[in-house]
């Protein structure tokens, strides 16, 4: 692989930063079209959807975002993996930065070597194509097979790491049900033998066992593969299932990130203990849900100063005006100015243990 | 907890089929499902995709879509049996007697009229009241589903309001006659998690206040278990397991609602795998003889491949599992791991 490291030293077995990104911003014009906004004197319409965020992700580790609808957490998906140019910042996989100009076979031993995995698995399998060559497509454009029989051979191998069998391969995705077809979506991504793997809500379309069934087996497939998952949900009991660490959105920013059992038990910044409460209660424990005032405002116009401020319980004249830094805090960072004044305590939580 | 054997059920539901003839065949969607509902009691029904659970809604609403309809049993309310009525007869109880809740606000809100007119127009259509007094109506209702401003919202549009706002509305509109059961068909789902705590929290505080019962109908095992007196566990067409919600959640009888539970992540302790219910519930075409759920069950035996099982008590609650039988489920099965 030709990679070169110019951007600074990659630690090799500590993990260390296999995918790193800085000052991420991407925005979307949503300006009504020019001659209407000449006639009818209206601004140009900006949707700061991802403005400015830092991530680093070391390998092998499960790192999620979460965030309620319209955060920008499935755009940072789409950043990361180049679906999408960003408007500024830089995203380093594996010490290369991906903006960075090269030939055409560096751009696809790059990407061959990160994958997504989709929301919808109706929508992201080919209707007309058997899921064979869906599986096979990524084998044939990156050049990864010798011959036929190899061909086969790999996707044969692909369809039972899912727990699908080689004789589906010659069906359609009509005929499987949702969470086989998310296993089909499954080992299209691993057909390319990547190492990172982005998955935008993977579960969200599917019934809780076979939430459960995708889950084990994406699990299972970390560990025998030694992938590198960054992992989108809005779905908070999920997350603590399956991360390592976790970072929290909110109007295209991430106001707090933690490692998994710091964030669940040592909340720090407001909006995670709200997104906290609003986890239905399992454990029959009689914690009511606090319901949380107010709603996501509109990222065209996101609030001034910490854009969580209109909904905060603890906001004062400072958080109105001046946007908070991400600072350091128990292994993570936290973007809010209560907690770096020491006007909010860390709160401790915890949860009944087991069913 | 309601107790149905005191007064009688609200809403009573007997041996119900919902069928829906196709060229290959009838389909037997909803399958023998009986259960009742108290006066202001909270009916929880959970189930998987295909499970019937909002088909089961439908049938009480009146609203199958066609050529679905009700093959057998029957529904009564109060005491008058619903099902059977005609159409004009039934669009009086509907709305009146029993509202409904949809999954999407925007489809269930006309995006032509504002949303004063359509509250207007349900309150006029069931109760006697002149216009001004449906629009007093209308704007305490808006009120009292939390709509902030709700003097110049009432003449807002619906796409003017945000998604939680809109089922606010949709909530309004299916109180405007004081109905006495309200069928919610996934009222939360297509809501953020924090909007849907705050849509949970209005409507059990709003059937509390009005002693209006509700059959919930949801896929979100914790939506049910923080709102639902009782619940109902379906599984392809049939009811496998109803009881208590707290019994329900925490002791669940039936292998199947087992694996159910085991299979929400939870919060206590991160479990290094969830459990996990193999394959998938069967087609409607594919329903297998004896217990629907025998060829995923780890527990079966060989009379759940022949015998079907009925409800049956179990504890405090009620599974259709032989389990639960004094004769048990027969010679145990092997099973061939389909995992290698």
């Amino acid at each position: 692989m030709p990679d070169c490291t110019t951007d600074g030293p990659i630690d090799g077995l500590g993990g260390g930063r296999f995918v790193r990104l800085t000052g991420l911003k991407r925005y979307f014009d949503v300006s009504a079209p020019w001659l209407v906004r000449a006639l009818e004197g209206r601004p140009r319409q900006i949707v700061q959807a991802v403005d400015g965020i830092d991530i680093e992700i070391a390998k092998g580790e499960t790192f999620s975002l979460v965030g309620e609808s319209g955060c920008g957490k499935s755009t940072v998906a789409r950043l990361v993996v180049g679906l999408y140019p960003p408007t500024a910042g830089s995203i380093l996989f594996d010490g290369n930065d991906m903006a960075r100009r090269r030939s055409q076979a560096e751009t696809a031993a790059l990407r061959r070597r990160m994958q997504m995995i989709f929301q919808d698995p109706y929508a992201s399998l080919n209707p007309r194509w058997r899921v064979f060559d869906i599986i096979a497509e990524p084998i044939r454009a990156f050049d990864l097979s010798r011959d036929k029989a190899d061909l086969e051979q790999r996707v044969g191998d692909l369809l039972r790491q899912v727990r699908l069998t080689p004789a589906d391969g010659r069906k359609y995705p009509h005929e499987f049900s949702g969470g086989q077809r998310q296993r089909i979506s499954i080992a299209r991504a691993l057909a390319s033998e990547p190492e990172f793997l982005v998955c935008d809500e993977p579960t969200s379309a599917l019934d809780v066992s076979v939430q459960a069934q995708i889950l084990n087996l994406m699990v299972d497939l970390q560990r025998r593969l030694q992938l590198t998952y960054l992992f989108i949900s809005h779905n908070l009991a999920v997350v603590y299932h399956i991360s390592t660490r976790v970072g929290v959105m909110y109007l295209g920013r991430l106001v707090e990130v933690a490692p998994t059992d710091t964030l669940f038990r040592r909340p720090k910044h407001p909006y995670t203990r709200m997104l906290l409460d609003t986890i239905p209660d399992l454990e029959m424990t009689g914690r009511q849900r606090a319901p949380v005032a107010g709603e996501v405002p509109s990222p065209i116009n996101p609030p001034s100063g910490c854009s969580f401020h209109p909904r905060c319980p603890f906001a004062n004249e400072r958080c109105k005006v001046e946007r908070p830094k991400a600072l350091p805090s128990e292994g993570g960072t936290v973007a809010c100015h209560a907690i770096e004044e020491g006007r909010l305590a860390v709160e401790e939580r915890s949860y009944d243990a087991g069913r | 907890m309601a107790t149905p054997s005191n007064n009688p059920p609200l809403l009573e539901v007997k041996n119900l089929r919902v069928e829906f003839p196709t060229r290959r065949g009838t389909l037997l969607a909803v399958d023998d499902v009986s259960f009742d509902i108290a006066p202001g009691e909270v009916l929880g029904v959970v189930g998987e995709s295909g499970a019937g659970k909002s088909l089961t809604g439908n049938a009480i609403i009146g609203l199958l879509e066609p050529p679905g309809r009700i093959a057998a049993g029957e529904i009564r309310l109060e005491g008058r049996r619903i099902d059977n009525l005609p159409y004009e007869e039934m669009r009086k109880v509907r709305g009146a007697r029993i509202g409904a809740i949809f999954q999407d606000p925007l489809t269930s809100l006309n995006p032509l009229y504002s949303v004063g007119r359509q509250l207007v127009e349900t309150i006029q259509t069931h109760l006697p009241l002149s216009a001004a007094d449906a629009r007093r109506r209308a704007l305490d209702l808006l009120k009292e589903v939390g709509i902030p401003g709700a003097e110049t919202r009432i003449d807002h549009y619906p796409h003017q309001f945000s998604g939680g706002m809109r089922q606010r509305v949709v909530i309004a509109l299916a109180l405007c006659a004081g109905p006495r059961l309200i069928v919610a068909d996934e009222p939360t789902t297509a809501l953020d998690v924090s909007i849907q705590a705050q849509i949970i929290a209005l409507l059990k505080g709003l059937c509390r206040e009005h002693a209006t019962a509700v059959m919930l109908v949801t896929h979100d095992m914790g939506v049910i278990a923080e709102t639902a007196d009782r619940v109902a566990v379906m599984y392809a067409g049939r009811i496998a397991e109803i009881g208590p919600v707290r019994d329900v959640v925490k002791q669940a009888r039936h292998p199947y609602t087992k694996g159910l539970m085991g299979s929400i992540p939870s919060l206590g302790v991160r479990h290094d795998r969830l459990t996990q219910i193999d394959g998938t519930m069967p087609r409607l075409t594919e329903i297998p003889p004896g217990c629907a759920f025998n060829p995923r069950c780890t527990e079966r035996g060989s009379r759940c491949l022949s015998e079907r099982p009925e409800l049956m008590s179990a504890g405090t609650s009620r599974a259709a599992c032989w389990l639960h039988d004094r004769g048990g489920v027969g010679a145990p099965i092997v099973r061939e791991t389909a995992d290698a």
